[in-house]
């Protein structure tokens, strides 16, 4: 390993990578548009009503029922309307029944509810229960940044490669002193900079206008982000070592994000689905990189928490960048 | 004296061809080397595996007296037939970058004095014209200042002006006593470049040596050229001449020009259409194959 090669190669790498208008602004754009469309359709009917489930009748006249900009929800299962509580998806419960109400201790919109129904006399029991509200906006955050890690590593490295591969600079580069080690460790360590520094630019910049929970250390979600995106650079390496085909690559590619991409939850849970879904999604980097980022983002997580998913990111990058390293030819 | 190149025996077998087919040469220290032949004679292969880009299949190739390896690549200069550069990148930016590879390099300053790149060092190099990239493609095979300089077709694709821009740039390389190597399939290239030619044809060198040399050896004189419809049939029967068809004329290679007139005028062929001229290396190439170089 030359240092003075390495940093020639690196420095030039991040040269083009800059230089490329179209290429840098998509890569910023595309993730911030993604969640701003997303924040906007579920603020849309998300409106700041007032929701207050209520099961059964009032025994008399109830003053609190008449307030107007609250919408009251008949509900019939306390045990499913208690943790829409906690989840701040019902502001207040109400049970007639027995006299009861709930609210959440960290809602303000609870409180508010709470000085009104004794306002207008109503005399209740209090109950109360904890937990934070998760908007989808906040799940849907890490994944969104993961997908779009995971595009730029994949791309980013394969297809560049392929395409020098393709029209001569790997070939010229070949005549050179300059070793395919030092070549490859220049494109990931390019590569991995410019996500982590576009990736915290996104975030940083949706935050602006969705202000999405962080609950987790931000050094946390920092080696969470690093060691997913090596993952994934290594496996583009992989795509990279021999294809000379640029079209060829890019239809391996594709192949191999858009299911990532489906079976990783970065839109949906994977909860529901049949277990083989579920242990497929395992063998993934992209499920590990935004099960762990939601993890630290939503329920705050901390690096023991979330080990196994390190492990298995680590372990993955091993694999991967032996396998792309080992099979790399220039032509 | 031990040349500073040698190949013995070269062979490279892809499935089912043979594309070089057991050449052998040297090349002196500060001479210039051409390899000429048409497409796919071989040339490309050969002088990648004298680089060290592709392995041989078999022969060996020697630089001074001892085996190319990884280390030969900090000596050679390399100009190949088609290569990007990295896109997004200036000219003076790709020379560092190459400059940074080599443990000694020759002052960039020198080089882009030499290769004229001063008027458009910080261009990006995609938007250069073709005589400019080949300039600095140039450029970035001297920037080790090597010992051996290889050249794969350096001027294909240039307009005539920029490819007598490109050949007095390789007079200047070659008053610096560099040794160069070029294939080409431009005959007025390696008159004008070569100090020695090697001819090749279906992976085989058919004949090698200096361009005069070549031409003294096999053509006595003069070509005369004359068209097609003016010579009968059975001129060759009834005067032995050497003739060939060359699209609408008939070529007669003469070795003595008075009495090859002499005769076509007892034939009572007409000369008004009549040329006469020095034989070149293309009329060496079809004598020495029988088909037309760039066929």
């Amino acid at each position: 390993m030359n240092l003075r090669r390495f940093t020639a190669t690196l420095a030039a790498r991040n040269r083009e990578f800059l230089r490329d208008r179209m290429a840098l602004s998509w890569n910023i754009l595309l993730p911030v548009l993604i969640v701003m469309g997303f924040a906007f359709a579920f603020t849309s009917d998300n409106q700041d009503l007032f929701k207050v489930g209520v099961k059964g009748e009032p025994a008399g006249a109830l003053a609190f029922l008449a307030v107007e900009h609250i919408s009251f929800i008949p509900i019939d299962d306390l045990a499913d309307a208690i943790p829409k509580v906690e989840r701040h998806q019902l502001d207040m419960l109400l049970d007639l029944e027995r006299q009861r109400y709930w609210i959440n201790r960290t809602s303000a919109n609870g409180y508010i509810l709470e000085r009104l129904l004794t306002a207008t006399g109503g005399s209740l029991s209090k109950q109360t229960v904890s937990g934070k509200e998760i908007r989808y906006v906040d799940w849907l955050i890490p994944g969104v940044l993961g997908m779009n890690v995971m595009f730029s590593s994949l791309f980013g490295v394969g297809y560049v490669i392929v395409r020098y591969r393709k029209n001569g600079v790997l070939k010229r580069l070949k005549a050179t002193p300059l070793t395919p080690f030092e070549f490859l460790s220049a494109q990931v360590v390019s590569r991995l900079w410019l996500i982590v520094m576009v990736t915290s630019l996104v975030y940083a910049g949706t935050n602006l206008f969705v202000g999405f929970r962080m609950h987790g250390s931000y050094l946390t979600l920092l080696l969470v982000l690093t060691l997913g995106t090596l993952s994934m650079i290594s496996l583009g390496l992989i795509i990279a070592a021999r294809m000379a085909n640029e079209e060829a690559a890019n239809g391996l590619l594709n192949m191999l994000s858009w299911p990532m991409m489906l079976l990783s939850g970065v839109w949906f849970s994977l909860e529901g689905s049949p277990a083989v879904v579920q242990q497929l999604a395992q063998l993934l980097p992209l499920t590990h990189l935004t099960t762990a980022a939601r993890a630290v983002m939503i329920d705050g997580a901390g690096l023991w928490e979330i080990r196994w998913h390190l492990a298995v990111l680590a372990v993955m990058t091993g694999i991967f960048m032996a396998l792309g390293a080992r099979s790399f030819r220039w032509e | 004296m031990q040349p500073l190149l040698e190949v013995r025996e070269l062979v490279k077998q892809y499935r089912g061809v043979r594309a070089v087919d057991g050449i052998s040469f040297s090349i002196e220290r500060g001479s210039c080397v051409g390899l000429l032949g048409p497409n796919g004679a071989g040339k490309t292969t050969t002088v990648e595996m004298l680089e060290g880009i592709i392995p041989a299949t078999s022969g060996e190739i020697l630089f001074r007296g001892k085996k190319i390896d990884h280390e030969f690549c900090q000596s050679a200069g390399i100009m190949f037939q088609n290569t990007a550069l990295q896109d997004y990148i200036t000219v003076a930016e790709t020379l560092s970058l190459f400059g940074s590879f080599y443990q000694r390099t020759r002052p960039l300053d020198e080089l882009i004095e030499i290769c004229a790149l001063r008027d458009f060092l910080s261009r990006d190099v995609q938007k250069l014209s073709g005589g400019q990239r080949q300039r600095l493609l140039l450029a970035v095979a001297l920037i080790n200042d090597p010992e051996i300089l290889f050249l794969d077709e350096p001027t294909t694709g240039l307009d005539p002006q920029a490819r007598r821009n490109f050949w007095q740039l390789i007079h200047t390389i070659k008053s610096e006593q560099k040794t160069v190597a070029l294939t080409t399939h431009y005959m007025d290239e390696a008159y004008q470049l070569c100090d020695r030619i090697a001819i090749m044809d279906r992976g085989r060198i058919i004949a090698q040596g200096s361009p005069q040399q070549l031409l003294k050896a096999h053509f006595e004189n003069a070509v005369i050229s004359l068209p097609v419809e003016q010579i009968p049939a059975t001129l060759r029967e009834q005067t032995g001449f050497n003739l060939h068809r060359r699209n609408t004329q008939v070529e007669i290679h003469s070795a003595d020009l008075n009495a090859s007139i002499r005769t076509l005028l007892e034939q009572g062929i007409s000369l008004d259409q009549m040329q006469v001229r020095s034989p070149t290396l293309e009329d060496l190439f079809i004598e020495l194959t029988g088909h037309e170089l760039r066929a």
